[in-house]
């Protein structure tokens, strides 16, 4: 295992990676991507999910992950990625015992439904929490050096994050003063630092670009620090102009295949759809380009997100 | 899947009997859009006067509804047909929808107190179960109010893009059981607690919880907290009542639900998921309708020979060699597309299924929806 502690990724020069997007445009199969990227060369990764989906295990076909850290992928070169679950639940537990000492009254808490009332019921609370043991993992030392290169959650959709990520204004509203006040600050300050680095992962199609427009702009109005729009399953252009049906009837005789009327009309039809479709997705990239944040296209993936299809995204990551 | 039963949402739309359609299922699977397409077909070729509840539509979905603005309530749409239906459609306001629940279950002064308190204010706009325990509420609204003097002929429901699948069905009782809560009652005025055995059983570690809880929460926020359930209380029971009430009603045979997925494996993944929980439930689930899925106008012309096809003539003919690309990445994604849908109909054989292919464009206007409409009739079988 390298030394964790040297200079970041320089592509990726944030420590702390939050992934998200549109629900559906491959949130999860691109964080784990960047997990592995940023492990190549013999580092270490973590890769966290927080909200309780087990989208990770489901990846890569393993057993739910528990509230611990573990290993899920290696890259050919001696890198690690190791993944974690936060649950609310058991992170309020820690958080209580490391800052409380609170042992036995945490089990109280529990069984009286206390936890269950802080981590699911009051608001932002469970934020603070899941994006506290985020902050923890990402700044953990060992003997002087960082434990983890980087960092990368698998955040909530779009929709969420700017409310999950602006954990000081929703706890702000309820403890004015106290430890969950303090913890929520530092938090914030994490992740208002270069340290910290969201990424909006995306499709050419109209809805989650639309939602990435309207995401970068919460994200600015917050002052959280945006990273790179990834584009994802994106397809190289095919065409450059629709064939003419006597074109496809020669090609296909040439080519040695039926050409008749209906395979003719058949292919002829595929390809203006496909052309019309090319056209709407070079106007949503320049609709993209326009602002002005680092784009990757990452291509899509004919056989499925599996463990080399993470490996050829990772490689278009790193 | 020509050996999997067929799904006719178009004839529970018709069917007089059903009274409620719920869409479910993940985010990003055209849920909205496929609860306003259902809506549309019911009023335009049905005949019903029918409402649709939308949660966070897109934006230019919800102008094509004549949704400009939040405001809790059914808006006419302006749609064709001539069988005496009617379509209504509108957008949930999570906060107004709690008022309105606060208003009817107490005097106003309370609830003037209950709006001031932080607490309420930030549990009605933020906490994660309140969009789907008001979705419910709204419902419940929607089905004793109806419209005009008239009982709605069919509401739709589209549902909130949840963290998951258990959200729905769960959060509402969550809620309720946090707003009928002993635990709180029980945290914030140990004397008035009922229950003695509860009781005793707190006094014995009820110092070190009591200060666990101060210390960690604050006692300004204990405050507020208290002062919330302190104005709560006279609202106890309703809530929970209230919660059940709506829960029997979803699983009444009066209403279907319809879930809606994509061909991708994590749309999939959750509405194996979903199948489960709606079953367990003995919530009736009418089918699965399995938006975008793509179709190839060549179908005997299998991916690899239309690649190889194109390799041969590249150089001679460029434009035919690009269509044959274009047709061998159609065929990959169908294949790929069928592979998934086997994924949820070799789990649950038993339910219904239904595919509505791909539009060419994004779907935001009344056209774009009447096309997904006719779609939701199963394609006559094959002669």
């Amino acid at each position: 295992m390298q030394t964790t502690s040297g200079p970041v990724h320089p592509g990726w020069p944030a420590r702390l990676h939050v992934v998200t997007g549109k629900g559906g445009t491959g949130k999860t199969t691109v964080a784990a991507a960047l997990a592995l990227a940023l492990a190549a060369g013999g580092h270490r990764t973590l890769l966290v999910e927080v909200e309780g989906r087990q989208g990770i295990a489901q990846l890569f076909g393993t057993d739910p992950l528990p509230y611990q850290e573990r290993r899920i992928a290696e890259t050919g070169d001696g890198g690690q990625v190791l993944a974690l679950a936060v649950d609310p639940e058991q992170a309020l537990l820690e958080y209580l015992d490391r800052f409380y000492k609170l042992g036995a009254a945490g089990r109280v808490l529990r069984r009286l439904g206390a936890i269950d009332f802080a981590t699911t019921i009051a608001p932002g609370m469970r934020d603070v929490l899941l994006t506290g043991k985020i902050k923890e993992a990402t700044t953990r030392t060992e003997a002087g050096r960082r434990v983890y290169r980087a960092v990368v959650l698998d955040a909530p959709p779009a929709g969420r994050i700017g409310r999950f990520l602006n954990v000081t204004a929703e706890t702000a509203r309820l403890a004015k003063v106290g430890p969950i006040k303090t913890q929520s600050e530092g938090v914030a300050a994490l992740l208002r630092s270069p340290m910290t680095q969201v990424h909006l992962v995306t499709l050419l199609e109209e809805m989650p670009v639309q939602e990435t427009v309207d995401t970068l702009a919460e994200l600015g109005e917050l002052r959280l620090p945006i990273g790179r729009i990834i584009v994802n399953a994106a397809q190289p252009p095919l065409l450059a102009a629709g064939p003419t049906r006597s074109a496809l009837r020669a090609g296909l005789a040439a080519a040695g295949l039926p050409a008749g009327r209906e395979v003719v009309a058949g292919l002829h039809a595929e390809a203006r759809e496909h052309l019309a479709r090319e056209q709407r997705q070079a106007r949503l990239r320049e609709e993209l380009a326009e602002l002005g944040h680092p784009i990757v296209e990452l291509p899509l993936l004919a056989g499925g997100a599996d463990r080399a299809g993470l490996g050829t995204l990772a490689a278009a990551l790193g | 899947m020509p050996s999997h039963l067929a799904l006719d949402a178009d004839a529970i739309l018709a069917d007089p009997g059903v009274r409620i359609v719920v869409c479910c299922g993940a985010g990003g699977v055209g849920k909205t859009t496929t609860a306003a397409a259902c809506a549309l077909r019911a009023a335009e070729e049905h005949g019903r006067r029918t409402v649709v509840l939308t949660i966070d539509p897109a934006r230019r979905l919800a102008q094509s509804l004549g949704l400009t603005e939040l405001d809790n309530q059914p808006r006419l749409v302006k749609t064709d047909g001539d069988g005496g239906g009617e379509l209504h459609a509108m957008m949930l306001d999570m906060k107004r929808t709690f008022d309105e629940v606060v208003e009817a279950h107490t005097d106003p002064q309370r609830a003037q107190e209950i709006f001031a308190n932080p607490f309420y204010q930030a549990m009605s706009a933020t906490f994660s179960g309140t969009q789907e325990y008001m979705a419910m509420e709204k419902l419940g609204q929607l089905r004793a109010t109806g419209h005009a003097g008239l009982e709605w002929d069919l509401i739709v429901v589209d549902t909130p893009p949840s963290r998951s699948a258990l959200d729905f069905l769960d959060a509402p009782a969550r809620l309720a059981r946090f707003l009928d809560g002993r635990m709180l009652r029980l945290l914030l005025a140990p004397a008035r607690a009922g229950g003695r055995s509860m009781f005793q059983f707190m006094t014995a570690s009820f110092g070190m919880f009591s200060k666990a809880v101060q210390r960690v929460l604050g006692a300004q926020l204990l405050r507020d907290l208290s002062g919330f359930v302190e104005a709560l209380d006279s609202m106890f029971g309703g809530f929970r009542q209230r919660a059940e009430r709506t829960y029997q009603v979803l699983q009444d045979e009066q209403t279907a639900f319809l879930l809606v997925a994509a061909p991708e494996a994590d749309a999939i993944r959750e509405a194996r998921y979903f199948a489960k929980r709606l079953v367990e439930e003995r919530m009736p689930l009418s089918g699965l309708v399995l938006n975008r899925v793509h179709h190839t106008a060549v179908p005997d012309l299998p991916a690899a020979d239309s690649q190889a096809a194109a390799d041969r003539i590249a150089a001679a003919h460029p434009e035919a060699a690009a269509a044959l690309r274009v047709h061998a990445t159609l065929v990959q994604q169908v294949v790929r597309e069928q592979r998934m849908s086997a994924r949820f109909t070799r789990a649950f054989p038993a339910v219904p299924y239904l595919e509505v292919p791909a539009q060419p464009t994004d779907v935001h206007d009344l056209d774009g929806l009447r096309a997904i409409g006719a779609a939701l009739r199963p394609a006559p079988a094959p002669a």
